[in-house]
Formats: C-alpha cells, sequence, structure tokens
C-alpha cells in the first residue's frame, strides 16, 4: 500500500495536486491510502510499503512552516518520492537550503541517466518558486543537467525528487517508482 | 476564502465553479474575457454574450473585458479583469475550468503569481470521461454551442450532453482521437442549468454562425 500525503493547505487543491496522482495510481492498479501531511501517524507510515508526497501551489508554503510535521523522513527506510513540494521537504529535510526560482509551463529538461523511466530530452511541467540546491547535498545524487537540479535520489536510500510535475506528461515516472 | 471564477458559462468553468462552492468557498465574482476571435487560443467563445444571464441565476456579480482576440493581448485583458476582481471584490484566488491546456493553465498562473494569489484549477488532469459523467451525476444541464472538429457537423449543435452524447463522443474520440470533453477545442458548451442556478435558462432563439464546414457556432438567446 502507497502512503500519499497530500501538502496541499487548500483543500480545493487536492483536486488539482493529488487527484491526478491517485488517478495514476488506481488506473495501473496499485492500492494507496491519502492522507494529509498533519494527520500522519506512526501507524500509517508503518503499514505504507512507499511514500509518494505531492505538491501544492505556487503561494502556498504552510507545508514548510510545518517541517516537523515531516521529521519523520529523515528517519524512514522505504521508498519516498517527492513531487515540487515534496522535493523541497525532502531537500531543507536533509540539509539543503531552500532559493528562489520561479519556472512555470512547459521546459526541455536534460536527464543525464535514466530517472525513474526518464532519459535524455524531456518536456515537463514546472510549476514552483522554490528549489533545493541539491547539488551541495553529499547524500544525493543529481540526475538532470541545467541550472538547478530537477531530479534527484538519495545515494543510499531509495528516496527519490522531482521538482517539475510528473503528474502531467510523465505519468509513467508515477507509476514506475510505484512498482519499484 | 473568497474567489472569482474565470468564466465562460461552458461546463468545464461551470463545474469548476460548483466543485469550489461544494468545498465552501466564497464565488465573490465571476470573470469573463469576451474575445471578438472565434479561434481565441486562451478563451471560449460561442455564446460569451449571455453570461450575464447565468451570472444573474447565480447571483453574483459579472465582471467582463472585451479583447479583439490577439493571442497575448487576450492575457492583457484577463489579467485587467483579474486584478478588478481583486480590487473591487477582495478575491484571494480564481477557479478556473483548465483541464489539459498547458498554455492556457500555465498563463492564469502567471496572471495569479504575479498578483500574489491563489490560482484553483480543480479540473486539472481529470478523465474526460469522467467529467461528462460527473456533470450528469450532479444534474448539470448543459447544450453543445460550437463545434470545430471532422466529424462533428451542424447536426452537434445544440444537443444536451445526455447518456447518448457521451457514448458518442467515446466512440469518436477512439475513432478520429478527438477529446471527449472536447478539450481541444473540438466543441463548445453552454450550460443551462446545475445546482449553483437560482433558476433554469431556456433557449428563446438561436442561428447558426458558419465559420467552414466543420467550425460552426450557435448564437443563443436567453429568456
Amino acid at each position: 500500500m502507497i502512503l500519499l500525503v497530500n501538502t496541499c493547505a487548500e483543500k480545493l487543491h487536492y483536486f488539482e495536486f493529488v487527484r491526478p496522482v491517485e488517478d495514476i495510481l488506481r488506473k495501473n492498479g496499485f492500492s494507496f491510502v491519502t492522507k494529509h501531511y498533519s494527520e500522519i501517524s506512526e501507524n500509517d507510515l508503518s503499514l505504507a510499503d512507499k511514500v509518494i508526497i505531492c505538491g501544492t501551489s505556487l503561494k502556498d508554503n504552510q507545508f514548510l512552516k510545518d517541517i516537523k510535521k515531516f521529521s519523520w523522513l529523515r528517519d524512514f527506510e522505504k521508498p519516498v518520492l517527492g513531487i515540487c513540494a515534496g522535493m523541497q521537504l525532502i531537500g531543507v529535510l536533509f540539509g539543503g537550503k531552500l532559493k528562489k526560482k520561479t519556472e512555470i509551463g512547459f521546459f526541455e529538461e536534460v536527464f543525464d541517466r535514466s530517472f525513474l523511466g526518464l532519459s535524455g530530452k524531456v518536456q515537463v511541467y514546472h510549476l514552483h518558486n522554490n528549489f533545493v540546491d541539491f547539488s551541495a547535498l553529499d547524500d544525493f545524487e543529481v540526475f538532470s543537467k541545467g541550472q538547478i537540479p530537477q531530479a534527484v535520489k538519495h545515494k543510499k536510500k531509495s528516496i527519490f525528487g522531482v521538482l517539475f510535475h510528473p503528474e502531467v506528461r510523465q505519468k509513467s515516472l508515477i507509476s514506475e517508482f510505484a512498482g519499484l | 476564502m473568497r474567489v472569482g471564477i474565470l468564466f465562460s458559462g461552458g461546463k468545464d468553468s461551470t463545474f469548476a465553479a460548483f466543485l469550489a462552492k461544494k468545498n465552501d468557498y466564497d464565488i465573490s465574482c465571476l470573470i469573463s474575457v469576451v474575445s471578438e476571435n472565434p479561434f481565441s487560443f486562451m478563451f471560449h467563445t460561442p455564446s460569451i454574450s449571455q453570461i450575464s444571464k447565468q451570472a444573474e441565476s447565480i447571483g453574483v456579480p459579472l465582471i467582463i473585458e472585451k479583447t479583439a482576440g490577439e493571442k497575448e493581448l487576450e492575457l492583457a485583458a484577463l489579467e485587467k479583469c483579474i486584478r478588478t476582481a481583486v480590487e473591487k471584490y477582495s478575491i484571494e484566488g480564481v477557479v478556473t475550468g483548465a483541464v489539459e491546456s498547458v498554455y492556457q493553465a500555465s498563463r492564469i498562473q502567471k496572471i495569479c503569481n504575479r498578483l500574489s494569489i491563489e490560482c484553483f484549477n480543480p479540473l486539472w488532469q481529470k478523465d474526460q470521461l469522467e467529467l461528462l459523467d460527473d456533470l450528469l451525476k450532479n444534474g448539470f444541464d448543459v447544450i453543445i454551442t460550437g463545434i470545430a472538429a471532422f466529424p462533428l457537423d451542424e447536426s452537434w449543435l445544440g444537443r444536451k450532453i445526455d447518456r447518448q452524447f457521451i457514448g458518442e463522443v467515446r466512440s469518436l474520440s477512439e475513432k478520429f482521437k478527438i477529446n471527449p470533453a472536447g478539450e481541444g477545442g473540438e466543441f463548445e458548451s453552454f450550460v443551462l442549468d446545475c445546482p449553483l442556478f437560482k433558476r433554469k435558462l431556456n433557449v428563446k432563439d438561436s442561428r447558426v454562425v458558419s465559420f467552414g464546414e466543420f467550425h460552426k457556432v450557435l448564437e443563443v438567446v436567453i429568456e
């Protein structure tokens, strides 16, 4: 069972950032349970085989103010995929610094090695005002070229992060992660 | 939260408004850009002159801005409209009916980001047949007011979105790869009734305007 973490402060954003990920999991036959980060219990984490932390809106940074609610991530040993806000949370929790960079819409990114099924030039959908500079973090390797890290993985754990929104044009990345 | 609905009078923006209301958001106004370009990249154009009747039925004010419909100038008109809604009705967010169009969604996201307000897209990436099904489940009465793709012809104008309609667009999407909910501009719609409306709208008169064999618009006059 996959634990899907909703990071949205506004409930109407669930439909935009969480439901599309739920739809991908459902269509590919993966079982999941969705919880808002403020409601996650130790029992939820022990029952989960994997965790996906979904993104939220450009204006919503409440999840960063509540970062203590995600402290479980530091010692979590099961696979995790952080999408946009989820990637930023992973970066900050592992010692990275949040920086400003606004990217909205389609951008071409280059993956120099295979990353959850992506490689070479890929058109991805961006929706963020911030990023974390993972290249400064020794525990992580960056899989994308370009100005800022778009796809990262922890060197020893199955913790993945993507700054773009794969639920828009890279739906297979989510099922690839779910099938690990 | 007070929100403005980016409103075209069609099924997507009206269903997005319905979801906002259902989730306890305060619909402070409807925001519409009237494009004089029937090929507009940003805005749904058929029957837009009738949206004041829809706004009246919902019981919220309507902000309208006219545009000649030139690609990027349409965006300036939209930003002006949203800015007016922020100043006049203190909205803190905009709700759109964007489903698949990154072109449309990303431009609205940029405007909202500049104005420092939320942008809600509750239909984003939604399965299009599921969307049509949700309209019926929630009592939406919707007619087709524009067609712009082969093999849709004049006989589709004025049709209601019902089970038969959904069955037919499902077959056409398999055979001709058209988007079953018209997300690629294959058809346009107009909502006559839904749970947001205080009174059902009736079509008093209509006429077909042709832009080509497979591009026609039904201009409706509401009672």
